[in-house]
């Protein structure tokens, strides 16, 4: 028994000194700046950047294929912990994106066509006829952007919409590729009114389909300041390189216009709900 | 010396280890893609398997028999042979580092190539000397590379073939393995070992 052991922990005593004596003859010598930069990428590994990893990334930047502000999670604050890793000044995006859901018909005030009972999965449900929404372009609700958001930043609402958290999105894009509707897009993040709607529906067809939906009116578009919002086929579309004063919202006869107060979240959450009506 | 050229001829065609025994199939249908890789793995193999029968022949004749230990065999043989990959990976990734990536997962994978401890037991077994083992170990791992470089150009091959949509890939590798290991079949018999 004793022997055993004896002999067997030699062995194995043996074999991890030849190795840690090869470990140090065939060192590869890996650039510590990969390392650093590694740990101070985000490391969920969800591939935004185009890179099969965080570590793929890390390598690039450390080898200068790549620009330090290449991961579009990690936004500014990993772009400076990565410059002064590298010893190169960071100038600053001025801001970063995040995902918005431009809908905001929910169960109570968007009508249906008819009642979906299949897979649930908003990819499935767009197959059928579109989805069970009467307006094609609305929010199907069924959380296929909240299952692919690697962040756990979409919650679904009791109402049937889905809801992006700002301060936990990353602007990684994922949920902007997943969405069937193709009605998930990316905004500044410090900007505070949106137009939550998509539907390019002529206005008599909309106010059939849903009581939040923009029917073209163009009041918002005369009330902006000049070119802050422009129509796109019976759809006001806010160009966000303008600043929107917040009392635009109160012309919008459709109450689609919606302005985020102090809490981001809490006035979504508010329209969405169907609070307003 | 007739007995050496023997073992040889014999792991390498007859008893075949990939072919005959059946031994080794993970890498033999996982890197068997490229001709390059292939053969990378072949030399990987190679080293592993000659030192592993010698070392492992060594361990048991010197410690496990005299000690009494025989039923401690397949542990150390383990043991040693895990070491002898891990050196394999180390070293490769030093003065490899193309051939390092292009073998990936299946490089450590060697650990459990069941051909590796197969050649192992099959000299303790065959009650080998250690010459004889260290041809046995060589010759089983030359056999492991002739059949690595013939399947991975019969693959390469059949990757430019308009193959029927259901068998690509995987599937007519399969087969082609089949009647690889029937080929060699009709070695059987050519030595007595």
């Amino acid at each position: 028994m004793l022997t055993a052991i004896l002999s067997l922990a030699a062995l194995a005593l043996l074999a991890s000194f030849g190795l840690a004596i090869a470990a140090r003859v065939f060192a590869v010598h890996v650039d510590p700046k990969v390392e650093e930069i590694e740990e101070a990428l985000p490391g969920a590994n969800c591939g935004a950047c185009g890179l099969p990893g965080c570590s793929e990334l890390a390598k690039r930047i450390a080898e200068g294929k790549a620009e330090i502000d290449a991961c579009p999670v990690g936004g500014e604050s990993v772009a400076r912990a990565i410059a002064s890793i590298m010893d190169l000044s960071y100038a600053g995006t001025g801001g970063r994106s995040v995902a918005l859901v431009m809908c905001g018909g929910n169960d109570q005030v968007a009508a249906k066509r008819f009642y979906y009972n299949g897979i649930y999965d908003c990819t499935s449900a767009a197959l059928l006829f579109g989805g069970d929404k009467a307006c094609s372009y609305g929010c199907l609700g069924l959380r296929t952007c909240a299952g692919v958001c690697p962040f756990g930043a979409i919650d679904m609402l009791p109402s049937g919409l889905a809801l992006v958290n700002p301060d936990v999105c990353t602007g990684c894009t994922k949920c902007v590729s997943a969405c069937p509707k193709g009605i998930i897009k990316m905004v500044p993040a410090d900007r505070l009114v949106h137009i939550l709607c998509s539907s390019h529906d002529k206005g008599g067809k909309v106010r059939k389909t849903c009581k939040v939906g923009c029917i073209g009116c163009q009041r918002c578009v005369k009330e902006a300041p000049e070119g802050a919002i422009s129509m796109d086929e019976n759809l006001a579309v806010i160009d966000y390189r303008l600043e929107i004063p917040p009392d635009v919202a109160e012309s919008c006869p459709m109450n689609t216009i919606v302005v985020q107060g102090g809490d981001v979240g809490e006035t979504v959450t508010k329209v969405a709900a169907g609070g307003e009506e | 010396m007739t007995k050496l050229l023997i073992i040889i001829v014999s792991t390498v065609f007859v008893n075949n280890f990939v072919l005959h025994r059946f031994l080794g199939i993970c890498p033999f249908l996982g890197v068997s893609r490229r001709v390059q890789t292939a053969a990378g793995m072949s030399g990987a193999v190679l080293f592993v398997m000659t030192m592993a029968s010698m070392v492992t022949w060594l361990i048991y004749h010197f410690i496990l028999v005299r000690y009494d230990l025989v039923y401690l065999q397949t542990v150390s043989f383990i043991l040693v042979i895990a070491s002898l990959v891990q050196l394999v990976e180390l070293a490769l990734q030093k003065l490899s580092p193309g051939l390092y990536k292009a073998l990936g997962i299946y490089l450590p994978l060697i650990t459990t190539n069941c051909a590796v401890l197969g050649v192992s037991v099959l000299n303790i077994q065959k009650d080998y000397s250690f010459l004889h083992t260290s041809i046995f170990g060589f010759g089983a791992a030359l056999g492991f590379g002739l059949a690595m470089l013939v399947f991975s150009g019969l693959r390469e091959r059949i990757d430019l073939c308009n193959t029927p949509v259901s068998f690509r890939g995987t599937a007519i590798g399969l087969v082609t393995a089949g009647l690889l290991s029937l080929a060699f079949m009709g070695f059987t018999g050519l030595v007595k070992l």
